[in-house]
């Protein structure tokens, strides 16, 4: 059977359309209920409804990442997903990764490599770069990962390993060496 | 983005049921639909969410080969290790695409269903006749850079965007449906796509309603394989051309040979001209530019995009002589 | 102006000037709590605008019906040039167009795609975006001018070109020079339209309280911005409040204001609610201005050992036929190098298209691409090292205007960059060197780039706690206008930088010239160095005759402002015991720095910044894919204020070139004046695949004619000549020369070899 909690039976399509769905899901680690408009983004949710604005609208069509978020610890662009498709889901945004007087390594790093100029794309870059790592650890393979590591479980974070997995993140500054020295040196003291 | 309704399906049976409403469509990944969603391109009044189904799972099959759920993460497939040892083409060619973040949500079914990325295409004021059947192609005449060589018409000239289909079409996959009625039937994935014709709207062989339930991977061809994707940007772009070949050679002749194209055509593009060229014959560059001829004899450019005929012919030459000296 | 600081804190000091001081905003920034122009009003429940835009190049609308569209749910206005408030006129009498007017819907006619022709506004986001595909719009096209290929010969002569520069420019006689010449060059380059991008999209979130607006903006120039929102709306500037204290990138397209703004202004004083509105980024690439497309000729001529006697540069670039923009491409050709005969010219050809504006290092960046190229191509008609090639044609006084060059170290730049770049191995012959699949080539160019000053007010407070207060409108739009100004007045005061605080972008306070230019760092840490001097000298005019400081009587001038303290010999007085003491409210004071054309520095002396690109690429032998495997700048700006947000935004700018050199390129339908190119999938900006090991260097400087500090700007020379060394390194690798920018690989593709074995 299919879920029918968002449908209201006997109405017309058009009649239907537009109507808000209640939807629950859990944004750094807080259970927040929500009653969207079907077409509202993730993005859009967090950022308009939530008050949630660090995670950031560069292109709202998947081309520059700035809106990268980890949801159940893999990261997506949060500007191509429905809010509604993330019911029961654990979201977790910049601003659940750490606070000014209490940073993430990886914000830290960013800090203090000089990551980032403007800032904008950063949220973005932070949360790629965290879900990024993950997926190293997991043994995930890159398109820079070497043929002959393709299926070694332990993949070399190599500078151009970094990049290749953190394409997905445009920086218009072009911070782009920094953002990679920073993320490097989170890898680095994690290994150690 | 127009308004609509959305339910999620929480069985295949379901979802096929729900999709049946006029205006309705399957939305899985989204990463593709709802970014041609806000733009207008695509305008469904009714969504159902096949992205909870059970169908994310992975399979060995008894004859050797894989079976692919439709909902199973571009990322999850290009990591499994059966993909990564015994079909490594394909894991390269979705490690090619797109982005990390991407990949984690784009599924395989939604990966075969994307459509093009033509400039015209994603402009409702220009003429395209994939969005209105009749109104015209702007993309000829127009800035055609990244458009299409092969099996291209005077009606559209578009290119299908995906790594992956490039690759699953070099390892001869198959789809399989599940329709309205509840019926199943496979699909080969070169019979998956039509050329545009006189109908490039209709850019696949599903009915109506049809639902893409996993891909069978068939076990993997003799030979070494590889994706070679080429691009203008080193990552984060899809290909002005791409090569997934799979090639085996034995004493210095070729004993076997897949070839499929990307970035050529408005469906990945297999060649078997190029490996009934290849077949038989010596492992030397004389061999691959005859088959890369033979690939591109019928190809045509429509101005900016005249240089992927020789681009085309050069990334086989180079896949195939790799996949040579590898072997 | 002196070219020091007073009682001690003289540049030459180990002071926190130029210090790698961590961002003050970064851990705001890190967090996502630093908050950006759409961020604002989410309290009073804003309203969502959304802009509709023209699907016609030229021409003029016949009918545009908003009932189905004001019918929609959610929607509270839909405004169309029938119901848009009477706004100001565009007025040319003000001198630079981001301070003018720019009024929106104000009637039927088109004057480029995408300009806009609705806004919806609505209670929520989806709900106005959906509405907006409800208004039906009708148009009578009229045929149009967007092919600048076919129409480039089709020109006129500006009056001047952009920051007030000369069209044309003669010295000697060229033809004569050129025609007496061993060797030449004459070649034509063409560069693209380009697009600044910045990852913020353009947005306003405006705010009507009684009489007054507030409007969230993202902009580099608050002032700009106020009197552009004020002469559009005609509202007393007093009653507009701007504020700006975090802006996503500029690089030049938020110098001014545009629709998203004034649409968003409009609708919140019609509608008596906040609104907020953002361009989408398909709709940037219509309504933001962009780089101008352009054909430069570049003619070279030179003796045998390489001194150049001849030399021309001519420029013909798109404007948009009623708002002229001129890029001063030509311009800093006229001080590079030396030849005794020269000529530049700038001429426009009137296209159906957005009007140009400033796109990071106008002028130069696109001009140095050509010249750039063109000094490589004569250093391989010499057979001479390129680096030899422009170090002997260094001059010795600006050749153009005749003035002695104030701090000029391009030849440092040059040779030190050779030295630590291993220019010494590039290989001398092209297509000479190849690394498995990669042909691998070097190159070089020489970067240069005029420094500006323009007038900027800053206040400095000290409160009674000694804690010290910087404010003025000045924006950070990443350059790290907050860390440097925190250096500076904590250089200045003599306190520790966690006792600064800085506070920008707000037009309540004192008025700058923003970010843009390359002017911003100089400007506002010029100024604020003078307010912190005016300070010092009121406190140590009120301690000399306190006889309850210890520094009572003891000589002033010898003072020494560090550590929270003042000191004179022995003697010493904790900063806060004396403010509080004879400023128990707190002293301020305000900072100045005068306009360039105030300033007889800048008649006597040609300021700029210098620098040299090294640049390796590899060429895929078989497909002409072009990757940049490492590149190195060497930079002289006068002195550095922070060390690591300098390097930073210097990087950032060589990026930029390796941008526009390989992928960048905005492409006009010319059947219809649209951009096909018109979303980050298909503008392609470099990604972080695309940049490995990329470093900058800066010399130790200080510039004493451009001001007190002796800094000079820095946002706009990385770019500068690094897309040419990008490109002379693709001629070494391959012997292919492309002078059609952006070398993307079907350019290069012809002139490979076919694939061996």
């Amino acid at each position: 059977m299919s879920d029918s909690v968002m449908r209201t039976a006997g109405r017309s399509p058009d009649e239907r359309a537009g109507r808000l769905s209640e939807i629950e899901l859990s944004v750094n680690g807080r259970v927040r209920r929500l009653a969207v408009d079907p077409r509202t983004t993730l993005l859009d949710a967090l950022r308009e409804r939530l008050g949630l604005t660090g995670t950031k609208k560069g292109c709202d069509h998947g081309q520059c990442g700035a809106c990268t978020v980890l949801v159940d610890g893999r990261r997506i662009n949060s500007c191509l997903t429905l809010a509604v498709m993330h019911e029961g889901d654990e979201v977790v945004t910049i601003e659940g990764l750490g606070a000014p007087d209490d940073l993430h390594p990886m914000q830290r790093a960013f800090v203090e490599r000089d990551g980032f100029q403007c800032g904008y794309c950063t949220p973005g870059q932070i949360c790629s770069a965290v879900g990024m790592l993950s997926e190293v650890a997991a043994g995930w393979p890159s398109h820079a990962t070497a043929a002959a590591d393709a299926v070694a479980q332990r993949i070399a974070l190599t500078d151009e390993e970094i990049r290749e997995r953190l394409s997905g993140n445009i920086c218009r500054c072009a911070a782009y060496p920094h953002i990679v020295a920073a993320v490097r040196s989170v890898a680095e003291g994690d290994a150690g | 983005m127009r308004a609509f309704t959305y339910e999620r399906a929480t069985d295949a049976r379901a979802a096929v049921a729900a999709v049946s409403e006029p205006g309705a469509k399957f939305i899985s990944g989204g990463t593709n639909l709802l970014d041609l969603m806000k733009l207008d391109i695509e305008q469904p009044s009714h969504l159902v969410d096949i992205s909870r189904l059970p169908l994310r799972n992975i399979e060995d099959l008894r004859d050797g080969g894989l079976r692919i759920g439709a909902q199973a993460a571009n990322s999850d497939v290009a990591a499994d290790a059966r993909v990564r040892t015994r079909y490594p083409v394909l894991s390269q060619a979705l490690l090619s695409g797109a982005s990390g973040q991407l990949r984690n949500k784009a599924s395989t079914g939604g990966n075969l269903m994307q459509r093009t990325r033509c400039p015209y295409f994603y402009d409702t004021a220009a003429a395209c006749n994939k969005r209105r059947p009749g109104a015209g192609c702007a993309a000829i005449g127009g800035f055609n850079r990244i458009h299409a060589i092969l099996g291209a018409g005077d009606s559209c000239i578009a290119t299908h965007p995906s790594d992956m289909a490039v690759a699953m079409t070099a390892l001869g996959a198959r789809i399989t449906l599940l329709d309205t009625d509840q019926s199943v039937r496979h699909v080969d994935i070169a019979d998956f796509y039509r050329l545009p014709g006189d109908t490039p709207h209709r850019e696949t062989v599903l009915r109506p309603g049809e639902m893409i339930t996993d891909v069978v991977l068939p076990p993997p061809p003799p030979g070494r394989q590889l994706y070679r994707k080429v691009r203008d940007r080193a990552s984060y772009e899809f290909a002005l051309v791409s090569v997934a070949s799979v090639l085996s050679v034995k004493q210095d002749t070729v004993r076997a040979a897949r070839v499929a194209f990307g970035g050529v055509a408005a469906k990945p593009w297999r060649s078997v001209e190029a490996e009934a060229a290849l077949i038989g014959r010596p492992a030397t560059m004389a061999t691959y530019r005859d088959a890369a001829r033979a690939a591109l004899r019928n190809a045509i450019g429509r101005g900016h995009n005249d240089f992927k005929i020789e681009l085309a012919e050069r990334t086989l030459c180079r896949t195939l002589a790799h996949l040579a000296a590898a072997s | 102006m002196t070219g020091q600081g007073m009682t001690g804190q003289g540049h030459a000091g180990q002071g926190v000037i130029g210090r790698a001081v961590h961002r003050v905003d970064g851990p705001l920034k890190v967090t996502g709590r630093a908050t950006y122009a759409y961020e604002h009003g989410a309290e009073d429940r804003p309203l969502y605008g959304y802009i509709v835009g023209a699907t016609i190049g030229r021409g003029r609308l016949t009918r545009i019906d908003t009932a189905n569209a004001e019918r929609a749910p959610g929607v509270r206005l839909v405004m169309t040039h029938h119901n848009a408030p009477e706004q100001g006129p565009r007025d040319t009498s003000v001198p630079i167009e981001y301070w003018r007017a720019q009024p929106m819907l104000t009637g039927p006619e088109i004057h480029h795609y995408g300009e806009p022709v609705a806004l919806v506004v609505a209670a929520a986001f989806e709900q106005a975006r959906a509405a907006a595909g409800l208004v039906e719009v009708a148009y009578e096209e009229r045929p149009g001018r967007y092919d600048f290929a076919a129409l480039r010969d089709d020109t006129y002569v500006p009056k001047v070109v952009n920051a007030g520069l000369p069209t044309d420019t003669a010295v000697g006689d060229f033809d004569a020079g050129f025609r007496s010449a061993a060797v030449t060059v004459d070649r034509l380059y063409t560069t693209p339209y380009e697009f600044s991008m910045p990852m913020e999209p353009h947005a306003c979130t405006a705010v009507p309280q009684g009489a007054d607006l507030t409007v969230h903006v993202s902009a580099q120039i608050v002032d700009a911005a106020l009197a552009s929102v004020a002469a559009t709306l005609r509202l007393d500037p007093a009653r507009i409040h701007v504020v700006a204290p975090y802006v996503g990138g500029g690089f030049g397209s938020k110098l001014g204001i545009h629709a998203e703004t004034i649409l968003a202004a409009l609708a919140a004083r019609m509608v008596r609610r906040p609104v907020k509105v953002a361009l989408t980024r398909q709709q940037i690439f219509q309504l933001v201005g962009l780089r101008p497309t352009s054909s430069q000729r570049v003619r070279l001529g030179a003796d045998r050992d390489g001194r150049l006697v001849a030399l021309a540069h001519d420029v013909t670039m798109h404007t948009n036929p009623d708002m002229e923009y001129a890029e001063q491409t030509a311009a800093t050709t006229r001080s590079l190098y030396a030849a005794p005969h020269r000529l530049t010219s700038h001429r426009l050809t009137p296209l159906d298209l957005p009007r140009g504006e400033d796109v990071r290092s106008p002028g130069d960046a696109p001009g140095l691409l050509a010249v750039e190229s063109a000094m490589d191509e004569l250093a391989d008609a010499l057979d001479m090292d390129p680096v030899e090639l422009r170090i002997r044609n260094e001059p010795t006084v600006d050749p153009e205007r005749g003035v002695p060059y104030s701090d000029r170290h391009l030849v440092e730049c040059l040779r030190e960059g050779a030295r630590r770049f291993g220019w010494e191995r590039r290989p001398t012959r092209p297509a000479s060197v190849r690394d498995g699949q990669w042909l691998v080539g070097y190159g070089t160019a020489a970067a240069i780039r005029g420094h500006f000053q323009m007038p900027t007010t800053v206040r400095v407070r000290l409160a009674a706690d000694g804690t010290a207060t910087v404010q003025s409108d000045m924006t950070d739009i990443g350059t790290g206008t907050y860390t440097i100004l925190t250096q500076v007045a904590a250089d200045g005061l003599g306190l520790p930088t966690d006792r600064v605080r800085v506070e920008l972008g707000r037009s309540e306070f004192p008025t700058s010239m923003g970010s843009g230019g390359s002017w911003g760092a100089a400007n506002s840490s010029t100024a604020v160095h003078r307010a912190c001097h005016a300070l010092r000298k009121r406190l140590l005019a009120a301690v000399r005759e306190d006889t309850r400081s210890a520094l009572c009587g003891l000589p002033w001038e010898k003072a020494v402002f560090a550590d929270g303290r003042v000191r004179i010999g022995e003697a010493s007085e904790a900063l806060s015991d004396l403010v509080a003491r004879h400023f128990p409210d707190g002293v301020q004071t305000t900072g100045e720095t005068l306009a360039m054309t105030d300033d007889p520095h800048y008649s006597a002396y040609s300021i700029h910044t210098y620098g040299a690109h090294f640049a390796e690429v590899g060429v895929d032998a078989d497909t002409a894919e072009i990757r940049l495997r490492r590149m190195l700048g060497v930079f002289s700006v006068g002195r550095v204020l922070n060390a690591k947000t300098a390097r930073s935004q210097l990087i950032g700018g060589m990026i930029w070139g390796v941008g526009a050199a390989l992928q960048e390129e905005g492409v006009v339908d010319v059947r219809t004046g649209a951009f096909a190119t018109r979303d980050l999938a298909h503008y392609l900006v470099p990604v972080h695949a695309d940049i490995p090991a990329v470093d900058a260097v800066v010399l130790d400087g200080y510039d004493d004619k451009a001001n007190a500090l002796g800094a000079k700007g820095i946002g706009e020379l990385g770019i500068c000549g690094a897309g040419a060394a990008v490109a002379n390194a693709v001629f070494n690798a391959t012997g292919v020369r492309v002078r059609d920018f952006p070398l993307t690989l079907e350019k290069v593709l012809p002139g490979l070899p076919p694939p061996e074995e």
